[in-house]
């Protein structure tokens, strides 16, 4: 019986990768392209050369960083959806730092990454306090934040910060040199930021599941009343939840800024907090451990995939379709999951429910 | 219509929780389903109504073999269950609710469902308002609710588990009086789970005994109740002792408090307990005593008057100061409001301890939660998940989540759910604590269990708080009587006084 249910647990945890597979190479094959070829050269586009694999690095760390952010939120039932926002507030408190500190690299370095931190966490405790005490659903909270933070961005791009040639939408001018993380010689990726984000990942797994705060998380995200009544303080663990999300993704955004762009763009983010939404979806709470692992599949699409476009002509947002195909698959399955574990225990409101279905 | 359990079989794990039962239900008699804590009842009842599936085994209805995949087949079938645990959507309207059941368009027919509704609650004399939230219901309306959804869809068969615990004895005395009409009448089969033998006894045509998942005997009404004792348990049981305990000083003083709801304001509420006293509070459901339970545990914003703890004003002190102030609340709706769904018992002993150490040590947490588990006999491992224990082990669950010290103990329904052994027991350990100069106070609709453990008694009516009286002054009759609003004779009646027992 146990045995039994380890190896389903097993074949179940690998089904997405073949449903995937199967979902992309049906819409390739109607596309009249070979999937084979397809998968190929996103491969190719990936991982070809070092400076390919650098790439991928580097596209990864962002997403780790606030997938692990998210997974806090995640845990205590949250859907942060304003990590996005969170991005970009890291990303212009580093860059005020980068902009006024005239200090040396580490110490600068070191001010900047604490700035955006302090950014993120502040615009992460916006959604909470909107959540907590404006009884304002932290979705809707998110996406408005989300809007604030980049017109703040762009009003900062074109105003104060407006280089000395004139503001355009390709942001300020470069950091001085003392504000960009190093990279690993003339490679595209810092190594750093590949430490910050793996350090990250470690914490929040360890925070969750080694920890009082982590456990009254859990508790909150899946029974709130359960545990207010058991004493778990509800305001402040909400709160710290999504401070310390937003915190990771000011993290994420200050890399964005030092290492990848060199400067304050208007697109910092770039949707990284929505992708990152869909590592954390994946994962789970309870998984965090797997992040890298996902956000690395995922970050290899999105640098593979513009190879689609030269090589056989097909429109690189395919590497889009492949992500989320991957997300599709997850759910299914595991939705799937819930549903047998269901039929097999007591079904709560499935008479009901069931009868809804069949109407 | 006959149904007929063939040598069912369902194990969990390594717990039998169904090891070869038979049982027969016949048409138009109420069968009793008694045992223990986690004999099996529930288990048994969800088998035969496609909750769950059986490992093997046969069901028969009406000669005829069926195997439900699902609670809607089984309804179909005309086999309805009415859960232990309530399980309806609570965001709904009482109509929505009830449509649910049986109007499976994709626009139901609103004025065709009120109509039914209706006419089933006249029928029954229930007083439903069906456009009334179902959160705002009582759990014995609630229960009425599902009793009338289950009839729309044409339930022959309706299965209740464990229904009297958490009602009223009016409340009570209504459901019975329905259930013997769905049965004489109406020539329907009705399954009764309890361990409650006067209900038993006052109820069914005939009752099978379960036992560690198996039939330990059955027997047709009347019996002696001796006879079902030792079917459930193997022995009878030895009579309970407890010391009494000299009162201290004042732990909880409620002076003039008003306690606003939506439903129902009490107003100008006055108690004084002191340290090793016990309060019992009577009351039909929904008469307020439940807002006042949670107003002292600090869980209500009061508008008027004040409440302290020890002395110290706490009136409109979040909740974290009343348990800072030695206060712990245990809720009626246990799954809802006291245990977290998803979470282990061992995850449950670590979050209940709230001044453990920031970093857990999972092993102590372990070892922790299997020494309590064994202390308060819970059938269930440190890492099962709360939800896969039987309703009485999940009550023992949060019964052992206490912590030790305590000034109040504040509680609804303590022992709803056990069984009479382990609710002697139970209250055994809760009397202990008054010996550390804990104050209990405790709603029940048991007006047994009121009058053997309650050293003083409150009646709410209508949400007015009664003077209390004492415990040994005071019959089943007399307190029946304050419950429904009549006149209990003199000295009880004009509400606010401090009566010291
Ligand atoms: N889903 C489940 N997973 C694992 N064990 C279960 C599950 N449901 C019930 N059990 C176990 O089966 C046994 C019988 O449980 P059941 O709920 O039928 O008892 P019960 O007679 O209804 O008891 P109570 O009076 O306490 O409600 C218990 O030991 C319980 O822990
Ligand atoms: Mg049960």
């Amino acid at each position: 019986m146990k045995h039994n249910d380890r190896w389903i647990n097993l074949l179940m945890g690998i089904a997405p990768i073949p449903l995937t597979l199967v979902f992309t190479s049906l819409i390739l094959l109607a596309m009249g392209a070979s999937p084979w070829e397809a998968y190929r050269n996103i491969f190719n586009g990936a991982f070809s050369s070092p400076e390919k694999v650098a790439d991928v690095f580097a596209a990864c760390v962002p997403l780790v960083l606030c997938s692990a952010g998210l997974a806090i939120t995640f845990a205590a039932g949250q859907w942060n959806v304003g990590v996005e926002g969170q991005i970009i507030l890291g990303a212009i408190f580093a860059t005020w730092a980068a902009r006024t500190l005239a200090w040396p690299q580490v110490p600068l370095l070191a001010a900047m990454l604490l700035a955006g931190l302090l950014g993120g966490a502040l615009w992460g405790s916006f959604a909470g306090l909107l959540k907590v005490f404006g009884k304002v659903h932290e979705i809707f909270g998110g996406l408005g934040l989300n809007y604030l933070a980049q017109a703040l961005a762009i009003w900062l791009i074109f105003n104060p910060w407006k280089p000395a040639g004139g503001a355009t939408m390709s942001g300020t001018d470069l950091f001085p040199e003392a504000a960009r993380m190093p990279h690993l010689g003339h490679l595209r990726v810092a190594p750093l930021a590949v430490v910050l984000a793996l350090i990250a990942v470690a914490l929040v797994t360890f925070l969750l599941r080694g920890t009082r705060w982590g456990l009254e998380l859990k508790a909150l995200g899946k029974g709130f009343v359960s545990a207010f009544t058991l004493g778990v303080p509800a305001t402040p663990r909400l709160l710290t939840a999504f401070a310390a999300c937003g915190g990771m993704a000011g993290i994420a955004g200050t890399i964005l800024c030092s290492a990848r762009y060199i400067r304050m763009i208007p697109a910092i983010s770039g949707g990284q907090g929505y992708l990152a939404l869909l590592v954390a979806l994946i994962s789970g709470s309870s998984n965090p451990q797997w992040i890298p692992f996902i956000a690395f599949f995922f970050a290899a699409a999105g640098v593979g995939s513009p190879q689609l476009e030269y090589n056989m002509h097909l429109d690189s947002s395919l590497g889009g379709v492949l992500e989320a195909s991957v997300v599709l698959s997850v759910m299914f399955v595991s939705g799937w999951r819930v549903l047998l574990a269901r039929k097999r225990s007591q079904a709560a409101a499935l008479v009901s429910a069931e009868q809804e279905v069949t109407a | 219509m006959k149904v007929e359990l063939i040598d069912i079989h369902k194990h969990f794990g390594s717990v039998r929780a169904n090891d070869g039962v038979s049982m027969t239900i016949e048409s138009g008699s109420i069968h009793g389903l008694l045992g223990e804590n986690g004999a099996g009842k529930t288990t048994l009842m969800k088998c035969l109504t496609g909750y769950q599936t059986i490992d093997s085994g046969t069901i028969k209805v009406n000669g005829q073999p069926v195997a439900f995949a699902s609670p809607a087949e089984a309804i179909r079938h005309g086999i309805g269950m009415l859960h232990q645990e309530p399980l309806d959507f609570p965001q709904m309207r009482v109509l929505d609710n009830f449509l649910l059941g049986f109007d499976t368009r994709l626009i139901p027919d609103r004025r065709a469902g009120q109509n039914r509704l209706q006419e089933l609650g006249t029928r029954f004399r229930f007083e439903l308002d069906p456009d009334a939230e179902v959160t705002s219901l009582t759990i014995g309306e609630r229960q009425q609710l599902e009793i009338l959804r289950l009839l729309a869809l044409g339930a022959q068969v309706i299965i209740l588990d464990e229904p009297t615990t958490g009602i009223s004895a009016p409340q009570k005395a209504k459901l019975f009086a329905t259930l013997r009409q769905l049965a004489d009448d109406e020539r329907r089969s009705v399954v009764f789970v309890s361990h409650k033998l006067e209900e038993v006894e006052q109820l069914c045509d005939r009752v099978t005994v379960l036992r560690h998942g198996r039939v330990t005997g059955e027997a047709e009404m009347p019996c002696p109740v001796s006879t079902l004792v030792e079917l459930m348990f193997g022995r009878s049981l030895p009579p309970l002792e407890c010391p009494t305990v000299e009162h201290g000083p004042p732990v909880l003083q409620v002076e003039g408090a008003t306690i606003p709801s939506y439903r129902l304001t009490v107003a100008d509420t006055r108690l004084e307990v002191r340290s090793g006293e016990v309060v019992g509070i009577a009351g039909l459901e929904g008469s307020g005593q439940r807002l006042f339970l949670r107003a002292c545990a600090g869980l209500e914003r009061i508008t008027a008057g004040r409440i302290a703890i020890d002395g110290k004003a706490l009136s409109h002190a979040p909740y974290r100061k009343f348990l800072d102030a030695g206060i712990a609340y245990l809720p009626a709706n246990r799954m809802d409001e006291g245990l977290v769904t998803g979470l282990t018992l061992t995850e449950h002993f670590a979050l209940a301890n709230r001044t453990g150490p920031f970093f857990i040590d999972w092993q102590a947490a372990r070892k922790e939660a299997a020494e309590r588990i064994q202390h308060y006999n819970v059938i269930g491992r440190p890492e099962s998940p709360v939800e896969a224990l039987s309703g009485g082990n999940q009550q023992r669950v949060l019964l052992a989540l206490l912590r030790q010290k305590l000034r109040l103990l504040l509680m609804e329904h303590p022992t709803r759910g056990l069984d009479v052994e382990s609710s002697n027991w139970v209250w055994q350990q809760l009397l202990a604590r008054r010996e550390d100069g804990t104050a209990i106070v405790f709603i029940s609709a048991d007006l047994d269990e009121l009058l053997e453990y309650a050293d003083r008694i409150v009646v709410f009516y209508g949400g007015r708080m009664l003077a209390p009286v004492a415990a040994c002054d005071t019959t089943v009759e007399g307190l029946g009587y304050m419950i429904a609003g009549k006149e209990p004779g003199a000295g009880a009646q004009q509400g606010g006084a401090h009566d010291e027992a």
